[in-house]
């Protein structure tokens, strides 16, 4: 077994090529060390690709009222105050830097007319805010990212001759282990190419865990393939913590039909632009579903919502931009209540209000995913919408301002992976700019401790690579064992129905005793074919991941007793303040997995200071209510 | 509304491999990435494929259906009868891993050899571009890597020779792209096309157009206009004379 | 499931074996797995183009009926007349050359400009690549060509020349719409308009369109600016031009088509068989 196993020594490795592996890999990088990057596909085909409306920073280009102090808010609000503050305050502050700075590597986004970077509107964001192209914003920033590696290895080229002498990316390569020294300290990490299945391991003293979401432990989602919360469980096995991890946000529009596409996502923008959502009797459903925390920030009539579209300032936004989790809930109420359009969504409407060449221009990926996927021609119909998983807002437990993971030294995590930042909610655009601006400080983070580190080197055992090569192997010793591909569809039907948008005790139960039939047959996997690109082989490892990611929804979700964000439970729909300050914390407990309670440190009082103090009765206890200084109003006179 | 359609599916790797034939479920509104799907759940596990998005946004589940390059994922069942037999094989330009998955890695290496966007003295947060200045750029920015241009381009797919010498369009539109792109700092892209990406090599045939899954205009708009730069630059006596005596810069 | 077995001698043509054939790649039998009829196109391109080229030159080696002095309809074939074989009445430019010897067609004169603005025009060299040379027939299918060069060497490399005879293009336009204002003449040498005109001045239109959405012209026009927000109306210029340009495939056969029927026209009347219809003297 050893005779194949392949050894790289880097300082830094970089466990996933999206928007947070690709920006912390060029902080690394900068930063003068020796990084790999890791991806679980092709070198610019992650998941970030599919983010469409934006990147949140507030440079005020087109309000000039928006600062980093109103995004901040805006954040906390959104994610019903739960977030980390700290991270909540750097992503704020740091999103326009990161931002511009894309533009030095090449990035092309829409303009103003005075030729600055254009922002658009965005449910929850008081401001427009996301910088954009077009609705593929996302793609822009993995090109523009793609991109600037190669600039590096150019610059390394010309002055070694070796254009991957400080920066590697190693596509389709699958990370299945990290390597830790006695110690627990990280020493690397374990996994196999996908194209031959040979092994392979990294030694590197600091290890930026950048892979995204969990998505694919559910039926119904936006993820692709490779949302199999590889990252979540890689810390939870290296002894981290895992944070939030009941919130998952349920985007309220994914396409529902055709079925082979259901879960695909339709851009909020197409609600930012001007799209309305109603129901089987052609009402606009929203106005109903505005919750007492928001009203007063959102329209009563539909009147002043389409107002707002031209004239912003003396108008309310429509509850169509009511953040996602609200959005979400209100169409699963309309579809329960049999209001639902033919296909179990109800229906978003465009074409009627916009007139055809505005949406060709601003909504064109839309208009073609819509007539190739499912032959509607959004200029002319409505479209059929349903929530869909989309984000978890949980993840790795991490310090700010290093994305230091919790516990395991050399750990680091950035983006999807990492967890506090949302709080229990994301908003739109939050995530790119999160990318961003937690993957430069983890690729910062991992650069110093390893240079703290001077010339030392965690060293792993053989021992270690012998179990992590055996455990890989697992599938193909096994005979007349379960398909993985059965497995895994009963698994996804579990969470989606179980442990989805509208969750009660006794579902949960019922979930977490599924979940571990589950776990059980999981050990006896039989996989077919040999281990070059298999895919049988490839979802067999990875199911290990979500499983143990779902055992951790499911676990905390169970624990907590109230409705916040993107945790809607049936037994306890009020949010509940006695609540708000408590963190649920997953971990491995041998086989299983733990929850417990953490509290949250206070926030920080200038930071309570931008919030009124009616707001914050609404997330606060009375204890804590009474102990923030009476001098808490703000001044910036942005209202709200 | 389902029912079963007959496929012919190329199985094998670099060492040789065949046609294989299936029988298989096709249901209301699939695409043929649905039905290489339900082949490894129910048929053949070990079947390679890439795909990531599902939604034509990725460019991975690139393949070649009854013999023209195109995306699984964007190829809906009910463009062909079901009396139909379907052929699905690599993309054939490139050489095969196994099953449905090529190595395109002469794409990452073409990419690499092209000079990065130059940035203008400029301060981050300085720069202004007017949107019709950076339209014509962000056309060629759709761009999703699908590498079916690459694929179908019969300058490297029916020469392997060629390879060396030509970049293929998908890396002529990132030329296009960079030589408009109002802040880029550089000013011999053209030049750059014609000696180290082949650009003389292209007859305009036109196929990486029919093909883009993007719609990206990919002759008209970028391989052109790069061919008449070129040709401003190189082959056009009046803008060589003009600008010897510094009437017109180029 | 059943297999079927590949027999590599079934392979044919000469590039596929260094092209979809090496080694390394996945090995399909035949050029193409493409079971749509993709031949159509190449075949009906050769036969218009072949057809077409037929009848220019016979017509223009004729030096018979271009021209009706009655109506001063003048064949764009034979336009400008120039040379002492061509009609004297044809010829408003005046005598530059002398008597052309008698199987040398004065015609001549125009049509390398004519031809050479079609050869090397980019919609003309993508339809005749594809049919003429089969490189490639269509996308997809193996060209049986073992090596390829492209545009590097002489002689296509001259097809970077396009912008000159985009330049004698206009020219030529020129002269034609020349042409078809002198075709507003009536039988009693005052105005008049027939059939003829129309017809010419249609001619004379879509070759003007087809002429402005040539390819360099939308390249000197503006496509060669970096920024555009600094040339509003060279910018709207372009706009203008980009849009014509979508239509260039079909401007470049309309003109074949329009250029075809002048010249039949002038033809079948100056020769008698028909007379022409007059709408007003």
């Amino acid at each position: 077994m050893t005779a194949e196993l392949e050894q790289f020594d880097y300082d830094v490795l970089i466990v996933g090529a999206g928007g947070a592996g690709l920006r912390a890999a060029i902080a690394a990088r900068e930063a003068g060390l020796r990084t790999a990057i890791i991806c679980k596909s092709l070198f610019g085909k992650a998941h970030t690709v599919m983010a469409e409306g934006g990147i949140a920073a507030s440079m005020g280009n087109v309000n000039s009222k928006d600062s980093w102090q109103v995004h901040f808010r805006d954040t906390m609000r959104g994610g019903k105050f739960l977030n980390s503050w700290r991270m909540a305050e750097l992503h704020a502050k740091e999103a326009p830097e990161r931002v511009w700075e894309l533009e030095t590597y090449g990035a092309l986004f829409d303009r103003t007319p005075d030729g600055r970077i254009s922002q658009r509107n965005f449910g929850g964001h008081e401001y427009p805010r996301l910088a954009h192209v077009g609705d593929r914003t996302g793609l822009e920033l993995i090109r523009t990212m793609q991109q600037k590696i190669v600039s590096l290895q150019q610059d390394d080229e010309r002055e070694s001759g070796d254009p991957e002498s400080r920066l590697k990316v190693f596509a389709e390569v699958t990370i299945t282990d990290l390597l830790q020294d006695p110690s627990g300290a990280v020493a690397g990490a374990f996994g196999y190419w996908r194209e031959s299945g040979r092994f392979v391991r990294f030694d590197a003293p600091a290890v930026v865990l950048a892979t995204g979401g969990i998505g694919k432990s559910f039926k119904v989602t936006s993820n692709s393939w490779e949302y199999t919360g590889d990252g979540h469980a890689l810390a939870l096995r290296a002894g981290s913590n895992l944070v939030n991890m009941e919130f998952v946000q349920f985007h309220p529009t994914g396409m529902v039909w055709p079925p082979s596409v259901k879960g695909i996502l339709v851009t909020e923008s197409v609600r930012g632009d001007g799209g309305v959502l109603k129901n089987s009797e052609g009402k606009r459903f929203m106005f109903d579903y505005v919750p007492d925390v928001f009203r007063g920030q959102y329209a009563q009539t539909e009147e002043e919502g389409d107002r707002w579209y031209t004239d912003p300032d003396t108008n309310k936004r429509p509850p169509e931009l009511l953040p996602r989790d609200e959005v979400a809930r209100a169409i699963n109420s309309e579809v329960k209540a049999g209001r639902g359009s033919p296909h179990g969504g109800v229906f978003l409407d465009i074409a009627s209000r916009r007139a055809p060449e505005e949406i060709l221009k601003k909504l064109p990926s839309m208009h073609h995913q819509f007539k190739e996927l499912a032959d509607v021609d959004i200029t002319k119909e409505p479209m059929e919408v349903g929530p869909t998983c989309h984000y978890v807002m949980g993840g790795v437990e991490v310090d700010p301002d290093t994305a230091a993971a919790a516990r395991v030294p050399g750990l680091f995590a950035a983006g999807e992976v990492s967890g506090g930042m949302h709080g229990s909610n994301r908003l739109g655009g939050n995530s790119l700019s999160d990318l961003l601006v937690f993957g430069a400080r983890a690729g910062t983070g991992a650069a110093a401790y390893v240079q703290g580190l001077g010339g030392r080197r965690p060293q792993v055992d053989q021992a270690v690579i012998d179990a992590a090569a055996a455990a890989a192997l697992a599938p193909f010793e096994e005979e007349g064992g379960e398909n993985p591909y059965t497995l895994h569809q009963e698994m996804q039907q579990t969470m989606n129905d179980l442990v989805g948008i509208i969750r009660t005790a006794e579902e949960i139960e019922r979930a977490l005793e599924r979940l571990e039939d589950l776990k059980a047959r999981a050990e006896h996997l039989t996989v077919e074919g040999h281990r070059q690109f298999n895919p049988g082989w490839h979802l067999a490892l990875d199911l290990r991941n979500m499983l143990a990611v779902s055992e951790c929804v499911a676990r905390a979700a169970l624990l907590r007793q109230e409705s916040r964000g993107g945790h809607t439970r049936d037994d306890f729909p009020a949010m509940d303040p006695r609540w708000r300050g408590r963190n649920l914390i997953c971990s491995a407990d041998g086989d299983g997995i733990a929850v417990r309670e953490q509290p949250m440190p206070a926030m920080r009082e200038d930071l309570l200071a931008l919030f009124e103090t009616d707001e914050l009765a609404k997330y606060l206890t009375p204890e804590e209510l009474a102990a923030v200084p009476t001098a808490a109003t703000h001044t910036d006179g942005s209202g709200s | 509304m389902s029912y079963d359609a007959r496929f012919r599916v190329w199985r094998g790797d670099a060492d040789g491999g065949e046609l294989v034939d299936y029988t298989v479920e096709v249901n209301d509104g699939e695409v043929v990435l649905d039905i290489i799907h339900r082949l490894q759940a129910t048929q053949s596990g070990d079947l390679a494929v890439r795909w990531n998005c599902k939604a034509g946004k990725c460019g991975s589940c690139s393949a070649e259906i009854n013999g023209m390059p195109r995306l699984l994922c964007m190829t809906r069942m009910s463009t062909f009868t079901e009396a139909e037999t379907i052929t699905v094989t690599p993309l054939r330009a490139f050489p095969v891993i196994r099953d449905l998955v090529t190595d395109v890695s002469f794409n990452y290496a073409k990419a690499r050899q092209i000079p990065a966007f130059a940035p203008p003295d400029l301060a981050p947060g300085e720069y202004r571009m007017q949107q019709v200045d950076v339209e014509r750029s962000q056309e060629f920015r759709k761009c999703i890597e699908c590498f079916l241009c690459q694929d179908t381009c019969h300058v490297v797919r029916d020469h392997e020779d060629n390879k060396e010498a030509f970049a293929g369009p998908r890396f002529l539109i990132r030329a296009a792209e960079l030589d408009m792109h109002p802040l880029d700092a550089r000013d011999d892209r053209a030049d750059f096309a014609r000696e180290e990406q082949g650009i003389g090599m292209c007859n305009i045939t036109k196929c990486c157009t029919e093909v883009c899954p993007e719609h990206i205009k990919i002759t008209d708009n970028a391989i052109i206009p790069m061919k008449e730069r070129v040709a401003g630059r190189r082959y056009d006596p009046l803008v060589w004379l003009g600008t010897k005596i510094g009437l017109r810069r180029g | 499931m059943s297999g079927t077995t590949l027999d590599p001698g079934s392979r044919s043509g000469g590039s596929v074996s260094g092209g979809v054939g090496s080694p390394g790649r996945a090995q399909v039998p035949g050029r193409t797995l493409r079971a749509d009829r993709w031949w159509v196109q190449p075949v009906t391109t050769f036969t218009l183009l072949v057809i077409w080229l037929l009848y220019a030159l016979v017509r223009t080696a004729s030096q018979r009926a271009y021209f009706v002095e009655e109506f001063h309809y003048l064949s764009p074939f034979s336009s400008p007349c120039v040379s002492a074989s061509c009609n004297p009445a044809a010829r408003d430019f005046g005598t530059w050359f002398g008597e052309f010897p008698p199987f040398v067609p004065f015609a001549l004169l125009v049509l390398p400009f004519l031809l050479g603005f079609r050869l090397t025009c980019y919609y003309y060299r993508k339809a005749y690549y594809r049919s003429f040379w089969l490189s490639p027939p269509a996308c997809a299918v193996a060209e049986p060509h073992a090596r390829y060069t492209g545009e590097t060497r002489f002689p296509l490399i001259l097809q970077n020349i396009h912008r000159y005879f985009f330049y004698a293009a206009l020219v030529v336009s020129s002269i034609n719409t020349y042409d078809a204002i002198r075709a507003f003449h009536g039988k009693d040498g005052g105005f008049g308009i027939g059939l003829g005109t129309v017809i010419m001045v249609v001619n004379v239109a879509f070759l003007w369109l087809y002429t402005a959405s040539c390819h360099s012209c939308r390249h000197l026009i503006g496509g060669r600016l970096k920024h555009f927000s600094k040339h509003p109306m060279r910018y709207r210029a372009w706009t203008v031009v980009s849009r014509l340009n979508t239509r260039h495939m079909e401007l470049a056969w309309i003109t074949l088509g329009t250029l075809m029927l002048t010249d039949a026209y002038i033809a079948l009347v100056a020769s008698g068989a028909i007379t022409d219809l007059r709408l007003i003297n």
